[in-house]
């Protein structure tokens, strides 16, 4: 079983960065990274406030991107170009195909965040000229940003099972956007008089993913520091959300008829 | 052991937007597969073909009924191991090159890195890729991905193989070499279950087929047998008849004339005898006597017209050319 989920990982990462498209979203990503220095150049005083915000910015953005785009992508072309057929002709067990597939889409995601994470550093060198113990505090952040791509990922997977592309691109951003503002949609459901209200913004704020708890980037660019606690409650967080996300994707799959 | 068997295996779709119907696409399909042998499910498209080789494969799940393959019942995804399976059309991943898509499959079989190279390397040079290995697949013609499809189909060493409509979008060399490989796994031993609706290559491969039409089978049996079918008519090719001579010769079938030659249809067996004896006694000249077979496609016709009443037409009846979607 490892050997063949293994085997689909290998070959979904093979495809991924085959596809010309992610290395384009990978160079402007180090441009705009690029970019910090410049801004930075005109805002006395706050030079690497600048660096640290919009490299860390660019980092989240263009990941996400890649993550809605790859997770998609290979999932449903699979489907779509009827590719999935060679797969599950052979002994592959359909979980073993979406924990490949998963498992894969993961290795892309890391390898293009570690490459952004080091343009990142390097214009911050370029900036502060030296490296402290505190500059590497933003690697915590960039975790989390990894964190949050692993449970978009799954979502976009859990989409694309039952869903066209455009549509799974549309419900996977559209979640994500929502589960920035979880906390705020919780403080609208207790202030509104409405039971419909209350019950509809509870039900949303514990179903969807909260990614307002992932996001430290102005923090860190003011030099706040990310507690251990945090740490762990955020993996345990992303481990559950995804394990979660990716066994109704398994289910949803083990019985989808491939016509 | 039987290689493949179905019991009343039904296949419905649900059909519509908000109401939907259920549409039965195979009804109560029962066969049985012998081992080593090679087995044709013809019919025209949307006869069923590859909803049947679908269901097998466990790609789609039968409405009721059951299947065995190598006498294991078609949920144990492991009897995959032991088959290999060719879709129709078949779509692969395009930024692979030939070698690496092989090297994949080798990987999903749990083969060693060396044997996979090794039969890949075999594989390739059987079905004429050797040259193109490196070539990624996006660059293939629909007749190479047909060749390379066959190519991973078989990289397990397969006891059963599936072909969907193998000769799909290949020159006829390309089917002649196909054919040819169809009949080496048989010397081999292996079993090939194929769909076609090329009956031609139905005809000259097939030891038992299964004809399909609707979703129902219309027949099913040894080719030789159905063939035997026997003499449809016999043919006595006669040169210049006398007019005499040729309105006795009425009574026996029809008298077509081509040319200086005149050519007798006997339809009925029994009559040919009394012909030739009389032909023989005016002294006329016999070029030829031949006993006109019934061919699979005369058989075909015949079968789906009788499951086709409100269809006279056979839409995409083919006993030569290339299609799809059974």
């Amino acid at each position: 079983m490892i050997g063949r989920v293994a085997s689909i990982a290998r070959h979904t990462f093979k495809e991924a960065v085959r596809d010309k498209v992610l290395y384009n979203l990978i160079v402007f990503a180090l441009l705009l990274i690029g970019a910090a220095i410049l801004f930075s150049t005109i805002s006395v005083g706050i030079q690497k406030i600048i660096v640290l915000d919009l490299g860390l910015s660019s980092i989240s953005v263009f990941g996400l991107i890649m993550a809605i785009f790859i997770g998609i992508g290979l999932m449903a072309k699979e489907i779509e170009r009827r590719t999935i057929y060679h797969v599950l002709s052979k002994p592959v067990r359909r979980f073993e195909f979406v924990m490949g597939k998963y498992l894969g889409l993961l290795l892309t995601l890391l390898i293009n965040t570690a490459i952004m994470t080091a343009g990142f550093y390097a214009a911050l060198f370029y900036q502060t000229r030296r490296f402290t113990v505190e500059d590497f505090a933003p690697l915590a952040t960039i975790y989390f940003i990894l964190l949050q791509f692993a449970i978009v990922v799954s979502l976009a997977m859990f989409f694309s099972t039952f869903s066209t592309p455009v549509l799974s691109a549309v419900f996977t951003f559209s979640v994500y956007v929502i589960g920035h503002f979880l906390s705020e949609m919780k403080w609208l459901g207790q202030t509104s008089g409405s039971s419909v209200v209350k019950g509809a913004a509870a039900a949303l704020y514990y179903l969807l993913p909260n990614f307002s708890n992932f996001d430290f980037i102005t923090e860190t660019a003011h030099g706040e520091k990310i507690s251990g606690l945090l740490l762990t409650a955020n993996s345990l967080y992303a481990v559950l959300y995804v394990t979660i996300l990716l066994s109704a994707t398994i289910l949803i799959f083990e019985a989808r008829e491939l016509k | 052991m039987l290689a493949v068997e179905t019991t009343n295996l039904t296949k419905d779709y649900a059909i519509g937007f908000w109401r939907k119907k259920p549409k039965r696409v195979l009804d109560g399909l029962s066969l049985r597969v012998e081992r080593g042998e090679i087995f044709g499910l013809l019919g025209p498209n949307g006869a069923g073909k590859t909803t049947t080789l679908k269901i097998l494969l466990r790609l789609i799940f039968p409405t009721s009924g059951s299947a065995e393959i190598l006498g294991r019942g078609i949920e144990d995804v492991a009897t995959h191991r032991r088959i290999g399976y060719l879709p129709e059309n078949p779509s692969f991943y395009d930024h692979l090159t030939a070698e690496e898509f092989l090297h994949y499959t080798g990987d999903l079989f749990g083969l060693a890195a060396p044997e996979t190279r090794r039969r890949t390397a075999r594989l390739l040079d059987r079905v004429g890729l050797a040259d193109s290995r490196n070539i990624q697949l996006r660059k293939f013609s629909k007749g190479m991905l047909q060749r390379v499809g066959l190519a991973q189909a078989l990289i397990n060493e397969p006891e059963l193989v599936f072909l969907d409509e193998p000769m799909s979008g290949l020159d006829p060399l390309g089917r002649r070499e196909v054919r040819d490989l169809i009949l080496e796994l048989k010397e081999k031993g292996i079993t090939v279950f194929f769909s076609t609706h090329i009956l031609s290559d139905a005809e000259m491969l097939c030891d038992r087929v299964a004809i399909l039409n609707r979703g129902r089978m219309q027949g099913c049996g040894e080719l030789r047998e159905m063939l035997a079918l026997g003499v449809s008519s016999t043919e006595i090719l006669l040169e210049a008849p006398d007019d005499l001579l040729l309105d006795r010769l009425k009574s026996y079938g029809t008298v077509v004339r081509t040319g200086a030659r005149v050519c007798l249809q006997v339809p009925k067996e029994a009559d040919v005898t009394p012909a030739l004896d009389l032909l023989l006694k005016s002294g006329s000249r016999i070029v030829s006597v031949i006993p006109v077979k019934m061919s699979l496609e005369d058989y075909f016709l015949a079968q789906v017209a009788l499951g086709t009443p409100a269809r006279p037409e056979t839409e995409s009846l083919s006993p030569n050319e290339g299609g799809h979607q059974g």
